[in-house]
């Protein structure tokens, strides 16, 4: 429709796969970018490291539970820990816009400090540019990050087996309705705090008891859903959830149903889509609920052979599965 | 939520489902007006859980979806200019005009805001004094009577600098059209509950007793949407017609007396194009004389051709119930949401955009 | 159409516009209630595009819950 990028490209939703998978990863395509996950797995000398990068440009900077600079390291890390491994090193690249107050930029590198040792990792080098006024709403920060994956673990999407069961690792939709609860031309009070926190730990935990996931991602633009459904595609698997098993805060059901977007589209930062074995499920229930960070973790669906590979559904509390549709773009307040 | 979950509960909605399936005789095709309820119907996987024997047929309430084609590209023209700020529902954002949709104004250069309200659009021309405000006011009658305060509000505030993009468009001349088909495929009618809760009941009586159709005022939750087809339902099978109010917790006879008296004062009944029903009389608002420096056609005056859908889209015959999305070869193929040919695919309310987003693919 | 949700009205309406904090579980927004001049604190509105349109009667909704047979003998007892 447009030759011009639009803001729903970065959405997370269905523009933003039509960019990168008609645009952008064709002129990058080698056999790394073929596993379409987050952070890549690479062979170093006999260890392997994992490595990703990620952009945040969140508006506005501060928000209820976090900031761009909390956002920027754990994001990062937990697109590491979604590979399973052990997160190490973090840079830190800053465009920041001419006339930011300098207190302002104070507060997110403390920010970063405090969740640099919160995720036990180290920002190790950065780059610092200063565009002028206008040009980049207050702050974007990129981070990229190394981790080193630990023999014998493989966390990727091709691992996902039918029968496997699917875990999310606590209530969903917070860290989106936090924010568009302070955007401008949308206020609205709410007791709802970002859900923006480290997972590695809570990855490792789980590798350590033995239990062997077979794929894991964050979820975060395009929420649950988004994760589902990339996954569903990258296995070439078929993912059906239970309506009734998502655990959800009534304050962000209100919340969603107020602006009328699905709870599934929102972002979260704090939340894992975890795969095991049937088998598995039970143990990994477990240990993810004995720590703070996995406390509300619920069995939410399995992988199925009743439905076309590469996509998801929903069987809702009356009992039709109905089809996981990525949104075009963000999700936007609606009247209809 | 209150008010809201009690209205979710699936033991309650099948004892419902199992009620319409004792009670019916006849195949029986049932239209719900609002795209509310077949957003909802669909969403929840109602439609699917109801007897062979009632067919649901989504009917033309969907404002975002019939909003002219010429209309969108009148505000895209607006949009682009430097000094206008566009304000719109998100709903609105995506739809395209002849070539482009307000997202890609704005990512051309164009000020175009996502609101939740008229009022926030208000503020803005409060704040933005050398700005010209306009605000996309699309909707049925339960949204008009929001737009209306804000242009009595922007009299108060004496705001030369706001003003309304039109296109409202009124339920009952819509029905009137499909009632008076000789071809009707309706047997009877969910009614919209948030239009009667602002309009009442009276111009739905006077439809029923002149087309002897039955129809059932219905809310948006399951439990009222499967109470509304078994009580449309009852009167299919038993009685002689009659408007019923299933929705009487928010829904009185004589509706919103004060949104009425309002809506009487900031806006006229006009004749009004519908994307993919064509001319209907009668059947929109427009901004009173008095009120006429708030209208942004007449700020912005511009001639725009009339534009259809391409021939292809067959989204006519989907709003009044003579096809169902999956009927039309070009569903899911040459149209999807992405690139919707017509009316009922370019709004996520759409008849064939609901059925794209939650059944195209086979779930068994 | 019609996005219209129910909310409890959890402050006093103020201005002409009768600007009034609405709360759904929690999450509060501050809504006008210009269309419903007897609404008051306590009561449940469903609210559309910024504006509260109709109070919620408990009594009909209580009726709503009850099952369809059961609700009409009681309105022909009552």
């Amino acid at each position: 429709m447009s030759n011009h990028v639009e803001l729903a490209h970065g959405g997370g939703g269905r523009k933003m796969r039509q960019l990168l998978e008609h645009t952008i990863l064709p002129a990058f395509d080698n056999k790394h970018t073929e596993a379409r996950h987050d952070a890549v797995v690479l062979p170093v000398g006999t260890q392997r490291i994992a490595f990703t990068t990620d952009g945040y440009v969140i508006s506005p900077m501060f928000f209820p539970g976090g900031d761009i600079g909390k956002l920027a390291v754990f994001g990062t890390v937990n697109d590491l820990a979604a590979a399973g491994a052990i997160p190490k090193w973090l840079s830190a690249s800053f465009i920041i816009e001419e006339g930011l107050p300098l207190d302002v930029l104070e507060k997110v590198v403390h920010s970063m400090r405090e969740a640099a040792a919160t995720a036990r990792i180290d920002i190790v080098t950065g780059d610092t540019k200063v565009v002028d006024r206008g040009k980049g709403d207050g702050m974007y920060v990129t981070t990229s990050g190394l981790g080193i994956v630990p023999d014998g673990v493989d966390v990727r999407p091709a691992r996902v087996r039918d029968g496997d069961s699917v875990i999310v690792t606590g209530d969903i939709g917070r860290h989106g309705v936090a924010v568009l609860s302070v955007r401008k031309g949308l206020t609205f009070e709410s007791p709802i705090e970002s859900d923006c926190a480290p997972l590695a730990d809570m990855m490792q935990c789980l590798i350590r008891e033995g239990i062997d996931v077979h794929c894991a991602r964050d979820a975060t633009r395009g929420g649950v859903a988004a994760v589902l459904l990339e996954i569903a595609a990258a296995g070439r698997v078929h993912v059906e959830i239970q309506e009734t098993e998502i655990p959800i805060d009534p304050a962000v059901a209100a919340a969603c149903e107020l602006l009328g977007i699905d709870a599934l589209h929102v972002a979260n930062e704090g939340r894992m889509v975890v795969f095991v074995a049937e088998s598995d499920a039970k143990r990994t229930l477990h240990a993810l609920r004995s720590l703070e960070v996995s406390r509300g973790s619920a069995i939410i669906g399995r992988v199925t052979t009743g439905g076309r590979a590469g996509t998801a559904s929903i069987r809702t509390r009356f009992g039709p599965a109905r089809a996981l549709d990525l949104p075009a773009g963000e999700p936007l307040p609606r009247i209809c | 939520m209150k008010y809201l979950d009690e209205y979710r509960n699936a033991d309650d909605v099948r004892r419902y489902i199992d009620a319409i399936g004792q009670l019916i005789t006849r195949p029986v095709n049932i239209m719900e007006v609002c795209g509310g309820q077949t957003h909802a119907l669909v969403r929840f996987g109602i439609d699917e859980l109801l007897p062979d024997k009632v067919t649901l047929l989504h009917g033309p309430g969907c404002p975002v979806c019939v909003t002219p084609t010429e209309t969108i590209d009148r505000a895209l023209a607006i949009a682009a200019r430097a000094e206008t700020i566009f304000c719109s529902y998100g709903d609105m954002l995506r739809v395209p005009g002849s070539h482009r949709d307000l997202f890609s104004v704005k990512a051309s250069g164009g000020d175009v805001r996502i609101v939740y309200s008229a009022l926030d659009a208000l503020d803005l021309a409060e704040q933005n004094p050398a700005r010209e405000v306009v605000f996309f006011a699309v909707g049925f009658e339960t949204t008009a009577p929001a737009h209306a305060m804000a242009v009595v509000e922007a009299r108060r505030r004496r705001l030369p600098n706001f003003s309304l993009l039109v296109a409202h468009v009124l339920v009952p001349p819509a029905l009137e059209v499909i009632l008076s088909d000789p071809d009707r495929r309706v047997d009877g009618f969910l009614a919209a509950g948030h239009v009667c809760a602002i309009m009442g009941l009276d111009e739905y009586s006077l439809l029923v007793d002149k087309y002897q159709v039955p129809m059932v005022v219905t809310g948006f939750e399951p439990l009222d949407l499967v109470q509304g087809i078994l009580r449309c339902v009852r009167q299919l099978e038993h009685g002689s017609p009659s408007l019923d109010n299933q929705y009487a917790r928010a829904v009185r006879p004589s509706g919103n007396l004060a949104a009425r008296a309002v809506l009487k004062e900031v806006f006229q009944t006009v004749d009004r194009r519908w994307r993919g029903l064509g001319m209907i009389p009668k059947s929109g608002f427009a901004l009173a004389q008095p009120f006429a420096e708030f209208d942004a056609e007449r700020k912005f005056p511009m001639k725009l051709a009339e534009v259809d859908d391409p021939i292809e889209c067959i989204s006519g015959q989907v709003l009044t119930g003579h096809r169902r999305p999956n009927q039309c070869p070009s569903f899911g193929t040459i149209c999807t949401p992405d690139k919707p040919l017509g009316a009922t695919m370019v709004s996520s309310e759409g008849a064939c955009a609901a059925y794209y987003r939650y059944k195209r693919n086979e779930v068994s | 159409m019609c996005l219209g949700i129910p909310g409890e009205i959890v402050g006093e309406p103020t201005g002409n516009l009768r600007i009034a904090r609405v709360s759904f579980s929690g999450v509060v927004k501050e809504i006008s209630l210009v269309y419903l001049p007897e609404a008051k604190v306590g009561d449940y509105v469903i609210i559309h595009a910024g504006f509260a349109i109709s109070v919620i009667d408990p009594e009909e909704a209580k009726t709503t819950l009850m099952w369809i047979d059961e609700a009409e003998r009681a309105l022909a007892a009552g």
